[in-house]
């Protein structure tokens, strides 16, 4: 907050400066609502009083169908919630399942799998820096993220066949074995790729109208995220050092040397939108390393079919796994009663949990800063409403 | 002054419509070269082709979207203001429009060869703030409302700094006439404003003779700082990115023409870019020498074709405004957004307080040397 917006408020609040609040509906159709997220501002001038977010718009009652499906028939449908992530919403389905089975699987799946999960987190953060940008009001570093993750998109149709809802992680395997090739792609991917961070981080990460933009707004303290459940980059930006991967490690994540980025506040205060925005863009880094290093040790024989069981049907019991999303922590709670469909699955979504806290960090802000939060919270609406 | 036209046409009606009518015939023209050059500096600058099935490398693309508008459909929203509604974008453009009537685009030719051209400048383009706020009232729309709110406190800042900038020039130049500015820097581009002003004795259209040396070496800083602070407001003024708050796509869906459509939004684009071109003509014409050639000679001259002068005068002006037109697209294209309290911090604490300091500082040299 600049001077004249303290003297602004200091006049309204000692009553010299007589305003009326009005109603600001925003969305569902709105360029910058991601999606057919509505937000009912109650806006003073142009200042925010009060934001309430309203969704729902995309629910497709993803839950109660997976009630009605067999185990590996509610995999396509976990594509269709995250569908910037698509990968990591298998991983997170599956493990589930597989941790509810007890199956080991080969060590050529677990590399797949993760090589395939790091290259949709590099994706996904694409679109978010993108959007970010784009809600900024700066339109070219849109187009060269894009650009970039349509190299990976294309390693994902090459591999499966589909460049969005992939249906590749199964129960037990994968859909589809690497095509010969596949490798050299990632690596040349990987190569094309770190260049283009510079690029952005150029033009957009440390431009003087961007950080004046997004240091200071949206300020999330760290006890705030946490006692909101915040997840993900949103709360590493707030300085918390908490990544799933590392904490709670699934699949061969252990096995790899890579750091957790948190945000340093070094543009403003810590947890502002500049945080939560460059912790995404250092993470594409620390996914490439772990890329990297699973090229180096991947398995050159295997079979990925072979841990895949005839018969899904988990004895009864519950389990809850929660995996990594780009967004967040992604959970599955999932209940087994015997049969060959899950009796309940409630799934925890990183980008519903962080939406919640939009309220509680643009009050007092500018109609534009809450675009900037809104954009630096990053949801997929898919998720958020499911 | 007996200008080319006048001598060829003689004094009559028709000279007069065509004098009226030569800047439009231009504008349109370079409205279409301009949207042409948005979308394909764009893309070039973005990794992608930009349109390519209108014709060849997609050149007629611009047509197209005239013809596309045409065909739209006129809605009037069913609460809305309709005279204001459908006046604001007319008026919207009648302001961009006669703002060209001062504009020097050749020794031979300026609409209006007022006394006043810049003073008259600064009032008519002022009008674009009243279409503006009655398309933003009119519309009954909040967004519209919201996004002519900000564009009308955003202008009457920037004309602040803009018209102070004038200032400058005018108590360098002691006339008000954009035809005698421009005469003031003829000669090699080093006489151009931006590189300090005339360094020769200039005879102005008036009979005045204008006395200068290489001591005007002096101002360059000056007027460099004066020219970036009137590109800035300009940009400021054009409602063109990084200051493209009242229209800013991500929050107000496009400001106060969201509820426009068909010619009548096309008016609004229209006067967007005529005002575009008009603060990079008089960029040119204040720092850039206008139409004089950057090498004081022209072809015109050895084949002694007063018609080739005249053309080449005018390509010149054409050539330097339409660069700095480029410059607002490279720009536009560039840079994020501003907010609109950092938007008012800019001009109220930056550029007001730094062009009283160079007026008071020229207003000075001038009076000394």
């Amino acid at each position: 907050m600049t001077e004249s917006m303290e003297v602004l408020k200091a006049g309204i609040a000692s009553g010299r400066l007589k305003t009326d609040e009005l109603v600001l509906n925003m969305g569902p159709q709105h360029p910058s609502t991601h999606g057919v997220l509505r937000l009912e501002l109650v806006l003073d001038g142009e200042i925010v009083v009060k934001v309430i977010p309203q969704m729902g718009y995309l629910h497709r009652c993803f839950e109660k169908h997976a009630e009605n499906m067999t185990y590996p028939q509610v995999v396509p449908y976990t594509d269709r919630m995250d569908y910037l992530a698509g990968m990591n919403n298998n991983h997170g389905y599956v493990l589930a399942v597989e941790r509810l089975m007890g199956i080991e699987l080969p060590e050529r799946v677990e590399y797949i799998r993760i090589i395939m999960a790091e290259l949709q987190r590099i994706a996904s953060h694409l679109v978010a820096i993108g959007t970010f940008g784009m809600d900024i009001g700066a339109f070219t570093p849109f187009l060269y993220c894009f650009r970039d993750r349509e190299y990976i998109l294309d390693i994902f149709e090459r591999t499966c066949g589909a460049r969005l809802l992939y249906n590749y992680m199964w129960v037990g395997g994968l859909s589809h074995d690497i095509y010969d090739g596949f490798l050299r792609d990632v690596a040349d991917f990987i190569k094309k790729f770190r260049p283009t961070v510079v690029e952005v981080n150029n033009l957009l990460n440390y431009n003087k109208i961007f950080i004046e933009r997004t240091a200071n707004v949206g300020v999330l303290p760290a006890d705030v995220a946490v006692s909101y459940g915040c997840s993900g980059p949103m709360l590493r930006g707030s300085g918390v050092d908490w990544d799933l991967r590392r904490d709670d490690p699934y699949s061969i994540y252990d096995r790899f040397d890579w750091k957790v980025i948190t945000g340093d506040g070094s543009a403003g205060t810590l947890g502002d939108c500049w945080d939560r925005h460059m912790v995404r863009v250092w993470e594409m880094e620390e996914s490439c390393k772990i890329i990297e290093q699973a090229l180096e040790s991947f398995p050159a024989e295997g079979d990925i079919a072979s841990a895949i069981p005839k018969r899904i049907r988990p004895a009864k019991g519950e389990i809850y796994t929660r995996v990594e999303n780009p967004r967040g922590e992604l959970g599955y709670y999932l209940i087994a009663d015997g049969s060959a469909n899950p009796f309940r699955l409630k799934v925890r979504g990183p980008s519903f949990v962080n939406l919640s806290v939009i309220d509680e960090i643009s009050r007092g802000h500018l109609i534009a800063d809450l675009v900037a939060i809104l954009g630096s919270i990053d949801i997929v609406l898919g998720e958020v409403d499911r | 002054m007996e200008s080319l036209l006048q001598s060829l046409l003689g004094d009559n009606l028709l000279t007069v419509v065509l004098y009226c009518a030569l800047p439009l015939v231009f504008l349109l023209l370079y409205a279409l070269l301009a949207i042409l050059g948005e979308v394909k500096i764009s893309a070039w600058m973005q990794d992608r082709l930009g349109p390519m099935r209108t014709g060849p490398w997609g050149i007629i693309q611009p047509i197209a979207d005239v013809f596309k508008l045409l065909q739209k459909e006129d809605i009037t929203p069913a609460k809305a203001d309709k005279f204001l509604f459908n006046l604001a974008p007319f008026l919207s453009f009648m302001s961009a429009y006669a703002a060209f009537a001062v504009i020097p685009f050749s020794s031979q030719y300026v609409g209006a060869d007022l006394n006043l051209g810049l003073f008259y400048l600064l009032a008519i383009s002022s009008l674009n703030v009243a279409a503006i706020i009655m398309a933003g009232w009119a519309s009954n729309n909040k967004y519209s409302l919201y996004g002519s709110m900000r564009a009308v406190a955003q202008i009457v800042s920037y004309e602040v700094p803009a018209a102070m900038v004038l200032v400058i020039i005018v108590m360098f130049v002691g006339s008000l006439n954009l035809q005698d500015i421009t005469t003031a820097q003829s000669g090699p581009f080093w006489n151009w404003m931006v590189f300090g002003g005339p360094k020769q004795d200039v005879v102005l259209a008036s009979g005045e003779v204008l006395s200068a040396s290489w001591v005007n070496l002096i101002f360059l800083p000056f007027f460099l700082a004066s020219f970036l602070m009137y590109y800035i407001a300009g940009l400021a003024e054009t409602n063109r990115t990084p200051f493209d708050i009242p229209e800013a796509e991500s929050e107000l869906v496009s400001g106060y023409h969201t509820e426009y459509s068909g010619m009548k939004f096309a008016m609004f684009f229209m006067s967007e870019y005529a005002n575009m071109f008009l603060v990079s003509a008089v960029v040119a014409v204040l720092f850039f020498g206008g139409w004089n050639s950057p090498f004081g000679v022209y072809l015109g001259d050895a084949f002694d074709a007063p018609w080739l002068v005249a053309v080449e005068q005018f390509g010149w002006l054409a050539f330097k405004g339409l660069f700095f037109v480029f410059v607002m697209i490279w720009v536009r294209w560039t840079l994020p957004r501003l907010r609109v309290d950092q938007l008012m911090y800019m001009s109220w604490k930056v550029l007001i307080p730094f062009s009283f300091g160079i007026a008071l500082v020229v207003g000075f040299l001038v009076v000394i040397l």
